[in-house]
């Protein structure tokens, strides 16, 4: 008997969402973020996140051609990673150093363990651990130039003394009083810091993009800034406007909606992800306020990271009528 | 809030064609092949031989085993053979031919259109008329009746909940039979109350079939015994555990039966054929076949006698389009893809869906990027992704701890899956790895 049509095992139709959409989705949601920071620090920015982006795209490229992985280069994750790594970075190093770091995030940290989908830490945020470890001059402390005054925008130029030629976490950790102006200041980005993580307002938008298309859900960005909050606001100082400060500041927004939620290097479970951005939170609070470096997102979530399997182990949802059973 | 499960579920687009267009009687074929194994369960034992003469109603093969059902002739003619021919799974299978001669039906089948006779059996022969008649499940699982109906020592039906639901895309069949015949689906569960002895049904129907709700709950506004659970429109809140919990928040134990916490489901199909049996005394000859999908000309609803070829139907729907890519007896999420149109109708062929090549999509599989869809959306709250790499990777035992036998193939993993991995294939092969190795 002549087969005439196509036979294969049910389902018969596919949700229309791809993984080269929900990564071309993240890759949008860095977006405003990018621009604001392009427009703070100049065309030295823009060098460096066209250079860090690039370089991924190029080294997932010659990987998967090299050794003819199957893995497609229009999963766009190399550019969000590149991405991403070039926006956790001043705006002042040489080229070399995103372009270094993106080799090393695709290379050792992505594809020598398996590619998409196999990386045990985020490989951006590793490729700037490698970054930090290797070269600390360029990357911290001096590194950071002030933001340029946005031209519209009044900002009072008390605020710009408080957090001139150091990030505002270094303010925060030199004990500076905190003022409702330089709040505002951090809320739009008038500040110095990495090209990605000045603006609050420009990462609160992709972040609710992302929760509206629904790539990540509430439960981690929420979970974690609420944790810094909490947590500063009962270890340093009890005061609102530091807390807030804390969580405006530092990469923190960047890191708990783009970096903590990535999908695997946080665990996949509902519960698993409530304990994870917990954990993060809790070790963003304790490396900021106790630790040597003014900073404490990057490695926080990488500690992270790597404990995400064993959370992911012990919160396994409940099999449906698995209860019932045993009663 | 409409009544509904939890944890889990999608809703695709619902593509229901046919919702409006009503029951079309198909003419009686040339010739029909009735399979031996339409139902779940032993097959049964052949009756005839070729060249044998049988009318519409006849037995042609008797139930042989625990679970088993008798088969009874949709036609009259002569019997052409009695052989192994593939049928809708794909395998061969016995099957008998007959070339219809005239429509000639059994002496004791009233015929009279006239409604329903009162129900004076017993309920054991209630049970056993259900018995003969070989009536199996008609939403697709083709379990047949009478073994849901013979409660084991003890135990005691106190629900009784009629599959209206219809959550499958594209299929429409339950949709058309509740809007046109909605009396038979109640008499036929006035016949199974009696047999199972419960004070309390419930219709369960999808809100995305509001006249169908409407209907019914008007014709059971003076029954305080049988009422109308309004369900969201969710996939797949017609799968069994996942209905009873809808409406009676009760939870069917892993590894479980309904009745093991006092719940019988019918569907609405079974339950309007089981009217008939006991109105005509005919058991059950044809069906409603929704014959749906872009691929197709003309899609329709058609009432069919069983053993009528899938080519047939089609063909009564103006015939296939050029761009035709998958064939499907059932819904697009759980049906059974056909190389050709050469299977028949049985019992449980709820549906002959012909996608074109937009609707089914060929997907190459990437890798698995842990984005956590499969496990948001099953229903029964496994990980899939987890139990098909494990699947993947030989290891069945470490799958049988995830749950794989759990998983109810509903295919919400695989549908989901943005890197267009075969998840619930995966799982499938697992359990029925697991399965061979229990015998």
């Amino acid at each position: 008997m002549e087969g005439k049509f196509r036979v294969s095992s049910s389902p018969h139709i596919i949700a229309p969402r791809s993984t080269s959409q929900i990564m071309r989705d993240v890759f949008i949601a860095l977006l405003p973020s990018a621009i604001i920071g392009v427009f703070m620090f100049g065309t030295q920015a823009f060098y460096v996140l066209l250079a860090a982006t690039f370089s991924a795209i190029f080294t997932e490229y010659a990987i998967v051609k090299m050794f003819k992985r199957s893995g497609k280069v229009s999963d766009v994750s190399a550019a969000v990673t590149g991405l991403l790594l070039g926006m956790n970075l001043p705006s002042t190093v040489p080229l070399w150093i995103p372009i270094l770091g993106s080799m090393f995030a695709i290379i050792i940290v992505k594809q020598a363990f398996g590619g998409l989908g196999h990386n045990f830490m985020n490989p951006a945020l590793a490729g700037r651990a490698f970054l930090v470890a290797c070269w600390p001059a360029r990357l911290l402390g001096s590194a950071f130039v002030e933001a340029r005054e946005l031209g519209s925008i009044a900002v009072s130029s008390t605020t710009i003394d408080a957090t001139s030629y150091a990030t505002p976490l270094v303010s925060l950790k030199a004990g500076t009083i905190i003022l409702p102006d330089s709040l505002l200041s951090l809320f739009i980005g008038n500040v110095g810091g990495c090209i990605g993580d000045v603006s609050s307002v420009a990462l609160l938008i992709g972040g609710l993009y992302l929760i509206f298309k629904k790539v990540i859900t509430w439960r981690i960005p929420t979970i974690y800034i609420l944790t810094v909050f909490v947590g500063t606001f009962f270890l340093d100082g009890f005061s609102i406007l530091t807390s807030t400060a804390h969580v405006l500041a530092g990469g923190l927004l960047l890191g708990a909606f783009f970096m903590a939620t990535d999908y695997t290097t946080s665990p996949i479970t509902k519960k698993g992800q409530l304990i994870f951005a917990f954990g993060c939170g809790l070790l963003t609070v304790i490396i900021r306020l106790y630790g040597g470096y003014p900073e404490g997102v990057s490695y926080a979530i990488l500690l992270m990271n790597i404990v995400a399997p064993l959370v992911e182990r012990y919160t396994r949802p409940k099999i449906f009528g698995e209860v019932a059973l045993n009663a | 809030m409409f009544k509904t499960f939890r944890p889990g579920g999608i809703h695709p687009s619902e593509n229901k064609l046919t919702a409006g267009s009503k029951i079309r009687g198909l003419p009686i074929p040339g010739q029909v092949s009735i399979p031996m194994n339409q139902h779940i369960g032993a097959s049964p034992k052949i009756l005839v031989e070729k060249g044998d003469m049988v009318k519409v109603g006849q037995l042609i093969a008797q139930e042989e085993g625990f679970i088993s059902a008798n088969i009874h002739s949709s036609v009259s003619g002569k019997v052409l053979k009695v052989d192994a021919v593939v049928d809708m799974s794909g395998y061969k299978r016995k099957a008998i031919t007959i070339k219809v001669e005239g429509d000639e039906w059994l002496e004791e089948i009233d015929t009279s259109t006239e409604l329903v006779k009162e129900i004076s059996l017993e309920r054991h022969e209630i049970v056993r008329k259900i018995n003969e008649s070989g009536i199996v499940g008609m939403g697709g699982a083709t379990f047949p009746s009478h073994v849901k109906l013979m409660l084991p020592r003890g135990k005691k039906a106190e629900y009784l909940i009629v599959n209206g639901a219809e959550c499958e895309p594209y299929i429409t069949c339950d949709h058309r039979l509740m809007l046109e015949d909605p009396e038979s689906i109640i008499e036929g569960i006035k016949v199974v109350m009696k047999a199972l002895g419960v004070k309390k049904t419930i219709i369960g129907i999808e809100d995305n079939k509001p006249d169908a709700i409407k209907i019914l709950k008007k014709l059971l506004s003076k029954q305080k015994k049988i009422s109308v659970g309004t369900l969201k429109s969710k996939y797949p809140q017609g799968a069994e555990k996942q209905l009873i919990y809808a409406l009676t928040s009760r939870v069917v134990p892993s590894g479980g039966l309904p009745m093991d916490i006092g719940v019988v489901v019918l569907n609405v199909g079974t339950i309007s054929s089981i009217a008939n049996i006991f109105k005509t005394g005919l058991p059950v000859t044809e069906r409603i076949v929704t014959v749906t999908g872009n691929g197709v000309n003309n899609p329709n609803n058609l009432l069919v006698r069983l053993g009528t070829s899938f080519e047939d139907c089609v063909n009564a729907c103006d015939g296939l389009k050029d761009n035709v890519e998958k064939i499907i007896s059932g819904g697009p999420m759980m049906g059974v893809a056909q190389s050709n149109l050469q299977a028949t109708i049985n019992e449980g062929t709820t549906a002959i869906l012909v996608l074109d090549k937009k609707e089914a999509k060929v997907v190459h599989p990437e890798n698995c990027i842990r984005c956590g869809s499969c496990i948001y959306a099953c229903p029964i709250g496994l990980m899939p992704l987890s139990i098909a790499a494990t699947a993947d990777k030989g290891d069945f035992d470490l799958a049988e701890k995830l749950g794989a036998k759990d998983c109810i193939e509903c295919g919400i993993c695989t549908y989901i899956c943005p890197s267009r991995r075969s998840l619930v294939q995966s799982i499938r092969l697992a359990k029925s790895i697991l399965n061979k190795r229990r015998i």
